[in-house]
């Protein structure tokens, strides 16, 4: 189709916790995804950046730090904030100025730098700040909403704390072989359970990281990338690759009233005069996904899906449509969502289990291993003949990301 | 002579104290709609169908029962402010209030832990010491076991 978008090239470093500059990790992403689309700097027309709030003004301005560190071309340049789902939306925005027709190429970049333990609030007292007050008033950590959702999963359909290990098991079996992981060592169900406990019923190993990283796309109209197949300069660099284009990206907003009590609310929306909507907040991001790229969950080969906690992948299943509510247990214990399982393959990178949370780089980098996937290049993790793949995120404040991918 | 600090609420707005305390929310002249915590005076009605902009005080139940909780095992980072040196975990609970359909968290009273609370548990509004400055007692709703 000719307005579709297509993925020329991804770019990612490894993650890890490095206390490098940001934007050294964000320009070695942005490097290689040009390298992997064959395309010139020069030539790209849009930088999108997802912010970084962790790390001065350059990170304000992520787009621009990024496009000043390259070397200024001329490019349109727009910087985009959305909590954990800034890489989807990023995108979302690349996307929309070349399906307007106001841009050919454009590189999206997130990348991070964070500091040690508990991702916390700016400092300063800040008592107009919800996300301060929730520190202040509770002491309610992130880790501590995860603790609310699985604990609410095992009231409501019999989950159990070996269900969360499990996926912690088959994420870090995953990753093993994945070079840009940060954790690449096989876990064992004892080792998940034994590790202390943060926010019962989760413990440690149920619970991601924070990390250094950065993930680049290169995004281009068809017509543009048609351009490149015909010859000249760096078409040799997509050659032979299957095209894999960009079939939704979905960033919307919970609907009143809202009973998910998402980060960093105190309360959920009242339903005593309003009945809630018929789909919650994350069944809604996914729903609009496959609205708009006309597939449904049947078709999805494989996801990365946002295993901020063992459980909530499990609550992920469910949001993505991959079983009816309440089952995603029986996914998980036969092994279905595995590599090699009956049902799509979850998390092939390994998932935040492996890698650790770079905020304004893991929406970006979730599309960077559906991309790899739909190729047949994720060598040692690959689902076999994947067609189609989603992704899916939760962040704070209202925000939250599914981009699909079809080849 | 000791003196004695004056007890003042950790937020302006939220909760009354003195004997049975309750949560202060937000109600909707125009349709009703309740909002914890309480709206600002500009925001207006949080349901999008409804234009209303005036919004008066209302009092939540102070009863209701457990719809899930966890605990902090590590202490949390400021601007958390830890009220025992060392560190002592708490339990952190979200409660379905009796009335006005919604869920609002609390920590749960000293005592108790992740063993014995259970979900559905009945429990009640409590307003405590949060922690305490050179010049006051900073105040926090809790929630107690109901008949505690």
């Amino acid at each position: 189709m000719r307005d579709d978008v297509v993925v020329l090239g991804v770019g990612m470093t490894a993650w890890g916790k490095w206390g490098r500059p940001f934007v050294d990790y964000g320009v070695a992403a942005a490097r290689e995804a040009l390298d992997d689309a064959g395309v010139d700097w020069a030539d790209v027309d849009l930088v999108v950046g997802g912010e970084t709030v962790r790390n001065g003004y350059a990170g304000y301005v992520a787009g621009s730090t990024v496009a000043a560190a390259l070397g200024f071309n001329g490019a349109q340049v727009a910087t985009v904030y959305g909590a954990c789902a800034s890489g989807a939306m990023a995108i979302g925005h690349g996307r929309a100025q070349i399906l307007a027709g106001l841009a050919d190429v454009a590189l999206v970049v997130g990348a991070d730098t964070t500091p040690k333990g508990f991702l916390a609030p700016n400092a300063g007292e800040r008592p107009d700040d919800p996300d301060w007050l929730r520190f202040r008033l509770l002491g309610a950590t992130n880790p501590a909403y995860f603790g609310l959702y699985a604990r609410r999963r095992m009231h409501l359909y019999g989950a159990t704390e070996s269900d969360f290990a499990k996926v912690k098991v088959k994420n870090a079996r995953h990753g093993v072989d994945n070079p840009r992981a940060r954790y690449r060592k096989e876990v064992a169900e004892e080792e998940v359970l034994a590790s202390p406990v943060v926010a019962s019923p989760l413990h440690l190993l149920d619970i991601c990281a924070t990390s250094d990283g950065a993930a680049a796309v290169v995004l281009a109209s068809a017509d543009y990338a048609a351009r490149r197949a015909g010859g000249g300069a760096g078409a040799g660099a997509v050659a032979g690759r299957p095209s894999v284009r960009i079939a939704a990206v979905s960033t919307v907003t919970p609907a009143f009233p809202d009973t998910g009590l998402g980060l960093p609310d105190i309360a959920t929306d009242s339903t005593a005069t309003v009945a809630p909507p018929p789909r919650s907040f994350r069944d809604s991001i996914a729903h609009t996904a496959y609205e708009q790229a006309g597939i449904g969950p049947d078709d999805v080969d494989v996801a990365e899906v946002y295993d901020l906690s063992t459980a909530l992948e499990l609550d992920w299943y469910e949001n993505l449509g991959l079983c009816p509510a309440g089952e995603a247990e029986q996914l998980i214990r036969r092994g279905a969502t595995a590599l090699g399982g009956d049902g799509p393959t979850v998390n092939p990178s390994g998932g935040l289990a492996c890698f650790g949370e770079a905020v304004p780089a893991q929406a970006v980098a979730q599309v960077c291993e559906l991309v790899w996937q739909l190729r047949g290049e994720a060598t040692g993790r690959q689902r076999e003949g994947a067609r189609v793949g989603i992704s899916a995120n939760q962040g704070l404040f209202g925000h939250g990301s599914s981009v699909i991918v079809v080849r | 002579m000791p003196v004695t600090k004056p007890a003042v609420p950790a937020v302006e707005g939220w909760f009354t104290t003195g004997d049975e305390p309750v949560l202060l929310g937000s109600r909707c002249d125009a349709c009703g709609v309740v909002a914890f915590p309480p709206r600002r005076s500009g925001s207006g009605c949080p349901d999008p169908r409804c234009r209303g902009t005036e919004l008066s005080e209302h009092r939540l139940a102070r009863t209701g029962r457990v719809w899930s909780f966890t605990d902090a095992q590590y202490q949390p980072p400021p601007p958390y402010v830890s009220p025992s040196d060392p560190y002592r975990p708490f339990v952190l609970a979200a409660v379905e209030l009796d009335a006005d359909g919604l869920v609002v968290l609390g920590q749960m009273v000293e005592g108790c832990n992740a063993e014995t609370v259970t979900v559905g548990q009945p429990v009640e509004l409590v307003v405590e010491p949060l922690f305490e400055t050179d010049e006051t007692i900073q105040l926090v709703w809790r929630w107690r076991p109901a008949g505690a």
